[in-house]
């Protein structure tokens, strides 16, 4: 069973989507990277921004992505089908 | 053969696989959470929502728990538990020993699980007692169970009376006002609710908290390192986490159903070693190692699916706040010579006693 997603050749055209159906709200993403998400009032978990990952925050948004438990971020390159 | 099974404590199965593990965890149809701990004996099924409840309640009663909880809101409690954390090392200044786990680790959670329902942080040795009868040494005796809960339940009875007049910005005063729609909770769900978060929050961390210490004053490289690099920290509690999960909870099966080929009896339990999954070389490359900068990081010490730790934050902000100001306070420190390090026993992992000696030596 592979839980990790494999990491990116190199910066791109990134968006990173929350699986709301996954999303527990362990918020290990919003510590790793607050650039790109928040927790809001209610205690959810969110993308700032609509999801748009500059391209310096690309290793950050693998790291989150990689540290999920829930496994719940979804990293999508320019072109990709989401 | 992945999964063991014990006919003591009424049945029990223990998977060790992350795979199955979170299978578990993320099936509340076939394994319920109204039983979570096993205990040699029956006892009346007691409510503590949510982590006693099941879909479809489950997810209104946890939706009200999770605004107290944020990250921004546990920021907010960073000061105090820092300022804690400084209070409980200023005696041991001078000192050439002491024991991590007496002198520091108990007393920082319960202490700020106090704080944050806004009961004297005095009662912090209450609420530890009442912890290590519950589960500790209620495995083999339920009606130790039975006493406790209704001395907590009186105890939280008289708080709740002396906020009815007054509102106060605490935890007991938010879920006396908070509504399921647009209904006030029951007396039976506020107390069930506040005995779950006096109990999940106290020996868990003081768990967490302990055996980094002892992790620490056994490895001396590692604690030279995070003395001289505290940015690491984060980082190294979550390594820890990984390493030395405290929690084991578990489910009832009340659905037939199998779990890697092996057919589950309705009614035994089965149980949810985080600490296996996490240590699973199927997920975690070096698994057995324990390495303070591991990058990639997914571990289940705070549980998968709907049950995930609505506290995980705040024991993180525990973890890394003590280790900040212990390390800041005694960067150098050891296991005593000869010492016997004390683990508890039942569902939550960690040295009861940890004798250390304080300074280069």
């Amino acid at each position: 069973m592979n839980v990790l997603p494999k990491p990116f050749a190199g910066p791109a055209d990134l968006t990173v989507r929350i699986n709301r159906k996954r999303c527990q709200g362990h918020a290990r993403c919003v510590a790793i990277a607050p650039e790109l998400f928040e927790v809001d009032a209610s205690g959810e978990t969110q993308e700032l921004r609509g999801g748009a990952v500059p391209p310096d925050l690309a290793n950050k948004v693998y790291l989150a992505a990689a540290n999920c438990p829930e496994l719940a971020i979804d990293i999508v390159e320019a072109g990709e089908q989401a | 053969m992945p999964i063991a099974h014990t006919d003591r404590f009424l049945g029990v199965y223990l998977p060790s696989r992350y795979e199955d593990i979170r299978a578990i965890a993320y099936d509340p149809e076939h394994f319920s959470s109204r039983r979570i701990f096993v205990r040699e004996g029956k006892r009346p099924p007691l409510k503590s929502p949510p982590i006693t409840s099941d879909p479809p309640s489950h997810r209104a009663e946890r939706k009200i728990l999770l605004p107290p909880f944020t990250p921004a809101a546990i920021q907010r409690l960073e000061p105090r538990a820092r300022a804690l954390c400084r209070e409980l090392l200023e005696p041991l200044s001078g000192r050439s020993a002491c024991d991590g786990a007496v002198d520091y680790a108990q007393e920082i959670p319960a202490r700020l699980i106090a704080h944050m329902l806004g009961i004297s942080e005095d009662a912090g040795d209450q609420f530890r007692k009442w912890v290590r009868d519950s589960f500790e040494h209620s495995m083999t005796d339920v009606s130790i169970v039975q006493r406790v809960v209704a001395e907590v339940s009186a105890f939280f009875d008289e708080e709740i009376a002396r906020r009815r007049g007054a509102r106060g910005d605490d935890l007991i005063s938010y879920l006396l006002h908070a509504r399921i729609d647009g209904e006030p909770l029951s007396k039976e769900h506020i107390n069930g609710t506040l005995r779950l978060l006096l109990f999940a929050g106290v020996d868990t961390t003081w768990s967490a908290i302990g055996v980094s210490l002892w992790h620490l004053a056994t490895h001396p490289d590692d604690r030279k390192r995070l003395a001289a690099e505290p940015q690491i920290i984060p980082t190294a509690v979550e390594e820890f986490l990984r390493a030395y999960a405290p929690v084991t909870a578990g489910r009832e099966i009340v659905k037939e159903t199998e779990l890697a080929g092996c057919p589950l009896k309705v009614g035994e339990m089965v149980l949810l070693p985080f600490g296996a999954a996490n240590r699973d070389p199927e997920i975690f490359p070096d698994a057995e190692r324990v390495v303070i900068d591991r990058a990639e990081n997914p571990h289940a010490a705070f549980g998968l699916g709907i049950h995930r730790c609505i506290g995980a934050t705040l024991a993180r902000m525990e973890m890394r706040v003590a280790l900040e100001e212990w390390l800041g306070k005694f960067p150098d420190f050891a296991l005593a010579p000869g010492a016997a390090v004390e683990w508890s026993t039942g569902p939550i992992r960690g040295p009861r006693q940890l004798p250390l000696t304080l300074g280069a030596g």
